[in-house]
């Protein structure tokens, strides 16, 4: 298990190493160092020394990847790749473009991101399940039908109307919650309040009824008939049987995201003015900081390597058939 | 000629998309095996239904998707000089909405503006009030009667759409019924869905659409029907304009994609080895970069591209329509990995079976085996991907253009309806039309389509074929 | 039911829910404690790059810093046109004209002869800095944080974890710290550049100070200090405990106003010090971040992710409510607090809201006290009066909401490239070409679908408010309007379209190729809510059936291209840095170019007689004189016309009516410590506007019930169905 582990992670390190080149080409086609120079120089009365100093003092007046100028190690080691994206193997950020250390601001930004996240995540797969478990429970009846109809009909709504519709009602007319914003500790459930509700409830429709077919198949195997047959209830067939079996391939689906939660959501952040990573990412995106970009970016694949190493060990957990290979 | 041909990037590939799905049709027409799952989507109720509701938003789509340059004059010498904007054959079917525009907003069937004006009289005295809109309801007397027009004119669309339907029905029954068969006879069995094609169903669904065709026919050209935006155009009309975008983004992206994902996926499962290694290093690679970000730094950087550029070209339209493509191709490449894997998967197994087993044995290329033995037996995966993508990628585009990085901000799309929308929400009296109306066009695509898919991928996946 | 346990929690919640609804607004963002004390509630849109004055240039980074940093004069708050009052120092001072020999020059010498300018400011005795930690020291008078060790951060996540604080009295040497640090090679302060050419040896001080800092770094990256005091400045000098002086090359009476920026406020060599030790950076404690003042207000949290904080700064110099404003002024309660000590207002919260809408909707809601109008909410929160005034809407009324107008000193413009070979040229056929554009551009209609009439169409470069600003008839553009009945009207389409045919384009069709006109629009509005305003642009030049190729690109490559050269027509604007015609009109001065000399002069406009003028007249005293010239400038630039001359937006201000003392105005950015406010009254308009509405829940806990009745029932019947 545990050199299956080690393998999996060194595996990530080629991985990494080609998010990090794709990301580093694809910015800097986007962005010469002279346009990051301007955006953080301002707009006003920007000398092109001011730009040729700006770029010497942040190391961007290096040629990209390879610098032909320079000694023979430093041929590849003095460049910007080489300054800029290499060190963040060692999870070290550094600063980014506007001076700010990035490692303390992401460590600051992953809760609020966390906060909202991790109970949609949870409330969400609680809700969904129950659901599902309602709508495999009365299966064929006119329950089911109408449920899966309104799952239909809730999968074909966009994500955006459910956070527009549920900002409207909920704190403008009905004002229950701030409209946006956020706060620590206790403080911050006013805050949360909305979003989690608006994004357990536009994750209804695709959920329930993925989890719906999951139950079903499980239900009409031979093992569940004999379940039934020996009299046990229904509810305790479900929940015994069904659920725990199916608990199986609901993982791959989860577990991987896992990981994630912490990178927060771009579109609930934004739209609800949490300080997390999600709105953290699309900040620097517009203001085209290349230092936090990039390290959003390896943090990314880090996590989503991690989810997926994650979701193979969840898998020998709940089904000791499955074995590492 | 009158006009001049106009050819987008994304006009060519839909022709494309096109010819290769009558292709298709016309290949598994004349296959028997191939026909039977089709068969089964084929009684549905829901699914006929919902593919009645998609062919009339294919049709707008291919409608807008014929672009021409309107000749503008004839010089003395023969010359002839074409306008630099590019219109479509849908834009000339909606001259009327598209250049009927109104100074600002204006609420649905509105004959006065949304929001006071200060207006002066001839004898100089200024009042703030509601001026009449310069073309809703325009043709009325007397704003009161609106109401009256209105019924009337629902009313007469309605029955003329009833009728042209009754029509249809006449010649379909015609058509239909059995050589013996009397037409009550036939009407009967029509009416209680007694046939294996759900014909009822379809024929519900073509009913109403008829209708409120019909009704959205009679009143557009004199009120606008989705109320106006801010700069007074029409929403209808920008309405119709965005469904095109929503089916470039659902289906091209599949098409863009499915080179890769089938040749790469297909190749890494036969193959095993160094070529799967490489592959597989390939998509994890591209699936652990966040999807907003990749498309983002794609976007932008085509922007530079563009704006570098400039030359190349000449009118919005075609700046627009390249960012769309643009959109398309890095979407797929965000989307094809997950194909790319199921494909690999599948392709692992296959290539254990007997039959491929001898064709290698018998000395068939490798490529040859792929392309005649592998390919055709996971056709219905990669079938049941693009269909089931597809709704999902017409979301995506309303969340990518929010996000700021989806198709040009001055193309006609949902997901630039809602952005704006939102600024609407805020105001008072609230603006609802263009997210109402981005909404309804919306919903009726995403659901027609997810059913249909729900049908496609029941008859088609063999899990559940027990 | 099978599982009570959950019910109960459910009906708890439910309970805890409904009692909690009567005590308090469920909405508040604010913890409730707060409710009743004297905080001032803002907001700011983007995190602010920078707090270090000698950085620091846009208005974001201004709304914090000039409340912390206190240059040695301001803006007088209420006077208009805006004047220079002394804040820190004790005059504003009268410069000494001296000659290329250093001979003393009178007052009215010939502008050629001046060589030198020299100001001399004495600065108020008694200042003292905001309490920090840089001062602080020990029982034996030593600076207790100036020698850290690398363990002694540990514990340290922001400023407020130094136990310890101290302050100093602020002296002439901390204002010249301040003007050397603008050379700084770590610093890029925006305005060194432009300040090479004034202030003297400032220049081959950058070189010095660059050489020092590579010499002590050694090529470390942080934890260098540099002491600038070790390395003298020739035009700067310190000539007592109290009196610095500057040097400057020639005549530039503008030089005053900037040293009403921030750039010029006093910083502390022991701030820079303390910060710029090993370890500070890396906790993002910086000089960038915790800025190190003297004034009203010291910033004590600092979290640009979501909030920062002003509070009252206890060591505030005394500092009084002005007695004398404008005729309107005493009417408007404007002078009830005359005399009264500054500041009024305890602590200052800025949220992040990124937003506009949020950040009405709180507004109204009563969490923010002021707000701009959105074009969204315009008519919600403004009506006209018959007379074309504005004044609030009556729901705004009845919630006591008030309306503060005013016209920035700041242009939007639309220009024309003068180096393209279409649009640009010093030709008839060229000028025809663009009169005839500005005169179908319609900026009235566009005030009045995009801004809701929040703004002029301007009639020159000048901004109202600013010398040399005419009104009425004397003021008209008049090759884009005609003076009719007492008000400017624009000309006619058919003149344009007349125009436009004169300049050989009948028709809007270029006879050279057979084709339409394109004309190419660069401009930096991405995004979809700016898709209506480039529609509307479009449209007015189709009017002249010119197409219009709109080039949307972001910010960046708009302006690379502007500093290429390689638009047609694109659209810009420009804020006023100081209340001075100087600040507009070199906007259009010829070796201000953009094209090969990088200035502001994105047209590259480059008119030898109105360069002439602008010289004569950059120097000048608002005189009758330098009134003549100016006029002669707008003339000669309206009819070359390398601007269609836009708009000058206007301010619209909303505010709570707990709020007093409010002025607009665009110079003076330190003007929180004038606001006062009510906060007793805000609380119970706060309770009153924001009680939830709470039967919906009910109304879909109910109809959840009802939907599992039915549910329950049937499971029932099953069951018993199956035992039996």
């Amino acid at each position: 298990m545990i050199a299956y582990i080690i393998r999996r992670l060194l595996y990530a390190i080629p991985i990494l190493i080609g998010v990090n080149l794709l990301t580093f080409a694809l910015f800097f086609f986007v962005n010469s160092p002279d346009d990051m120079a301007r955006v953080h120089l301002g707009g006003k009365r920007v000398t092109p020394e001011a730009i040729e100093k700006w770029k010497e003092d942040r190391g961007y007046n290096k040629p990209l990847l390879y610098n032909a100028a320079g000694d023979s190690g430093a041929k590849l080691t003095d460049t910007i790749f080489f300054k800029h994206s290499l060190r963040l193997f060692a999870l070290e950020f550094g600063r980014s473009d506007n001076g700010r250390n990035i490692g303390y601001d992401i460590r600051q930004r992953m809760w609020p991101s966390l906060a909202i996240a991790l109970p949609i995540f949870i409330v969400g797969i609680l809700v969904h399940i129950t659901f599902a478990m309602l709508l495999a429970f009365f299966r064929g009846s006119y329950l089911d039908t109408a449920g899966v109809v309104l799952c239909v009909v809730m999968m074909s709504v966009s994500a955006l109307f459910y956070v527009i519709g549920g900002q409207y009602l909920v704190s403008m007319l009905l004002r229950l919650v701030p409209v946006s914003g956020y706060d620590v500790g206790m403080d911050a459930v006013k805050f949360l309040a909305l979003p989690v509700l608006v994004g357990v409830v536009s994750g209804i429709g695709a959920s329930t009824r993925l989890y719906r077919t999951l139950f079903l198949e499980e239900i009409g195997k031979d093992y569940v008939r004999t379940a039934r047959a020996k009299g046990l209830s229904e509810l305790r067939v479900l929940f015994r049987h069904v659920l725990k079996n199916a608990m199986i391939p609901i993982p791959t689906g989860v577990v991987v995201v896992i990981p994630l939660l912490f990178t927060g959501s771009l579109i609930m952040e934004s739209f609800f003015g949490i300080p997390g990573l999600g709105s953290y990412t699309i900040d620097a995106i517009n203001s085209q900081d290349f230092a936090i970009v990039r390290a959003m970016v390896f943090l990314g694949s880090v996590l989503y390597i991690l989810g997926l190493i994650l979701t193979d060990i969840t898998y020998t957990l709940v089904d000791p058939r499955v074995r590492l290979s | 000629m009158p006009f001049q041909l106009e050819f987008l990037w994304t006009d060519i590939l839909i022709y494309l998309l096109l010819a290769s799905t009558l292709a298709f049709a016309f290949y598994t027409a004349r296959h028997e095996h191939l026909r039977v799952p089709w068969r089964q989507v084929a009684r549905r109720p829901m699914a006929m239904a919902s593919l009645v509701v998609l062919t009339v938003y294919v049709t707008v789509g291919l409608m807008d998707s014929v672009h021409y340059r309107p000749l503008l004059e004839i010089r003395n010498q023969g010359e002839r000089v074409y306008s630099n904007e590019v219109l479509s054959l849908l834009d000339r079917m909606t001259t009327l909405l598209r250049t009927r525009v109104e100074k600002t907003y204006s609420a649905p069937f509105a004959v006065q503006a949304y929001s006071k004006e200060t207006v002066e009289y001839p004898d100089g005295r200024h009042a703030r009030e509601y001026p009449r809109l310069s073309y809703g309801g325009a043709h009325l007397q007397n704003p009161d009667d609106r109401a009256t027009d209105i019924a009337r004119r629902i009313g007469f669309a309605t029955l003329a759409g009833l009728a042209l339907w009754l029509l249809l029905i006449a010649g379909f029954v015609w058509w239909w019924r059995g050589r013996a068969e009397s037409w009550s006879g036939a009407v009967q069995r029509l009416w209680r869905g007694e046939s294996q094609v759900p014909w009822r169903a379809i024929w519900m669904t073509t009913g109403v659409l008829i209708v409120l065709v019909a009704n959205a026919a009679c009143l557009s050209p004199f009120y606008h029907i989705f109320g106006t935006d801010q700069v007074g155009q029409d929403v209808f009309y920008k309405s119709l304009k965005s469904i095109r975008t929503g089916l470039v983004i659902g289906t091209l992206t599949t098409l863009v994609m499915l080179p890769f994902a089938a040749v790469f996926g297909i190749m890494a499962g036969y193959f095993r080895g160094w070529v799967d290694d490489v592959i597989q290093y390939t998509y994890t690679t591209l699936s652990s970069i966040p999807g907003v970000l990749l498309i983002a730094a794609a976007i932008l950087s085509l922007q530079v591209y563009v704006g570098n550029h400039p030359d190349s070209f000449h009118s919005a339209t075609e700046r627009a329509d390249i960012r769309l493509l643009f959109l398309c191709l890095i979407l797929g490449v965000t989307s094809w990995t997950s194909l790319c894997r199921l494909l690999r998967g599948e392709t692992l197994k296959l290539r254990e079976v007997d039959y491929i087993q001898a064709a290698r044995a018998l000395g068939s290329s490798h490529v040859s085996v792929m392309a005649r033995h592998v390919l055709p037996n996971v056709m219905h995966i990669i079938l049941i991907t693009v269909v089931l993508d597809f709704s999902g990628l017409v979301l995506a585009e309303a969340v990518l253009s929010y996000v700021g990085v989806g198709v040009d901000p001055t193309m006609d799309s949902w997901g630039n309806m809602i952005n704006s929308a939102r600024l609407e929400m805020a105001r008072e009296p609230v603006v609802w039309w263009s997210l109402a109306s981005a909404f309804v066009f919306m919903f009726g695509l995403v659901l027609s389509a997810n059913l249909f898919s729900d049908a496609v991928r029941d008859a088609f996946d063999p899990r559940l074929r027990k | 039911m099978k599982c009570p346990g959950a019910t109960r929690t459910v009906l708890l919640t439910v309970l805890i829910l409904f009692s909690a609804a009567a005590a308090a607004s469920w909405n508040n963002p604010y913890p409730a404690a707060d409710a009743e004390k004297n905080i001032l509630y803002s907001a700011f849109r983007e995190r602010p790059k920078t707090f270090d004055p000698a950085r620091a240039y846009s208005s974001n980074e201004y709304q914090f810093i000039a409340q912390i940093y206190e240059p040695p004069f301001q803006y007088h708050y209420l006077k208009r046109p805006y004047t220079l009052v002394p804040l820190t120092a004790t005059t504003v001072p009268v410069p000494v004209y001296l000659d290329k020999q250093g001979h003393r020059l009178p007052r009215n010498a010939p502008v050629a002869r001046i060589a030198y300018s020299v100001y001399e400011i004495h600065i108020r005795p008694g200042i003292y800095f905001q309490p920090h930690p840089a001062f602080a020291r020990d029982a034996a008078g030593k600076l207790l944080y100036h020698a850290l060790g690398p363990g002694d951060l540990t514990t340290i996540n922001a400023i407020g974890d130094f136990t310890q604080t101290g302050t100093r009295e602020v002296t002439a040497a901390d204002y010249v710290y301040e003007i050397k640090r603008l050379a700084h090679p770590k610093l890029h302060s925006p305005i060194q550049s432009l300040m090479n050419d004034y202030i003297v040896g400032l220049r081959e001080y950058a070189d010095t100070l660059k050489k020092a800092y590579d010499a002590i770094a050694g090529g470390r990256e942080e934890g260098v200090y540099l002491d600038l005091a070790q390395y003298p400045l020739a035009g700067v000098e310190e000539v007592d405990r109290y009196t610095y002086r500057v040097k400057i090359k020639g005549k530039y009476p503008q030089f005053l106003y900037w040293m009403a920026m921030p750039f010029f406020a006093p910083m502390a060599p022991e701030a820079d010090h303390f910060f710029s030790q090993p370890g500070m950076a890396e906790k993002n404690l910086t000089l960038d971040w915790y800025p190190v003042g003297s004034g009203a207000y010291m910033l004590t949290i600092n979290n640009p992710n979501r909030q920062m904080v002003l509070e009252r700064n206890p060591n505030y110099h005394e500092e009084l409510y002005p007695a004398e404003g404008e005729p309107g002024d005493a009417p408007a309660g404007l002078l009830a607090d005359t005399g009264k000590r500054l500041p009024f207002i305890d602590k200052v919260v800025f949220s992040l809201e990124k937003e506009s809408i949020p950040y009405w909707n709180k507004f109204l809601q009563g969490y923010y006290d002021r707000s701009a109008v959105l074009a969204e909410s315009f008519d919600q929160a403004i009506r006209f009066t018959g007379e074309g005034d504005t004044e609030v809407s009556d729901a705004m009324k009845q919630k006591g909401i008030q309306l503060l107008t005013s016209v920035q000193t700041s242009t939007y413009y639309l220009g024309f490239n003068m180096l393209d070979p279409l649009v640009g040229g010093y030709t008839e056929r060229a000028r025809k070409l663009r009169q005839a554009i500005s005169v179908a551009i319609d900026f009235e209609e566009q005030i009045s679908i995009f801004d809701n009439g929040r703004g002029i169409a301007a009639q020159g470069p000048l901004a109202p408010g600013i010398f040399g600003f005419r009104e009425g008839r004397a003021g008209v553009n008049p090759y884009v309007y005609d003076w009719v009945d007492g008000k400017p009207q624009r000309k006619s389409v058919e003149y344009a379209r007349r125009l436009l045919a004169e300049a050989g384009y009948p028709g809007g069709v270029d006879p050279a190729t057979g084709r339409p006109l394109m004309i190419n629009f660069e401009t930096p509005a991405t995004g979809p809510e700016r898709k209506a305003q480039l529609d509307w642009m479009r449209k007015q030049l189709q009017k002249l059936d010119i197409q219009l190729v709109i080039r949307a690109t972001d910010y960046n490559r708009f302006q690379e291209k502007m500093r290429k050269g390689d638009a047609q027509l694109y659209d810009w604007g420009w804020n006023a840095d100081y209340p001075d015609p100087e600040n507009f009109l070199f906007l259009l001065y010829g070796p201000n170019k953009k094209v090969g000399h990088d200035g502001e002069n994105a047209s590259n406009y480059d008119n030898p007689e109105f360069n002439r003028l602008f010289e004569r007249m950059k120097n000048m005293d608002n005189t009758s004189e330098r009134q003549a010239i100016i006029d002669q400038m707008v003339d000669i630039a309206r009819r070359d016309a390398p601007w269609v001359w836009g708009v000058h937006p206007k301010q619209f201000i909303l505010q709570h009516d707990w709020l007093f003392n409010t002025k607009p105005g665009q110079m003076a950015n330190n003007t929180l410590k004038y606001t006062r406010l009510d906060p007793k009254k805000r609380a119970a308009q706060r309770a009153a506007w924001n009680r939830p509405v709470i039967w919906p829940l009910a109304v879909a806990l109910a109809v959840f019930v009802a939907g599992a009745v039915p549910a329950v029932v049937s499971y029932r019947r099953r069951e018993s169905g199956r035992r039996r």
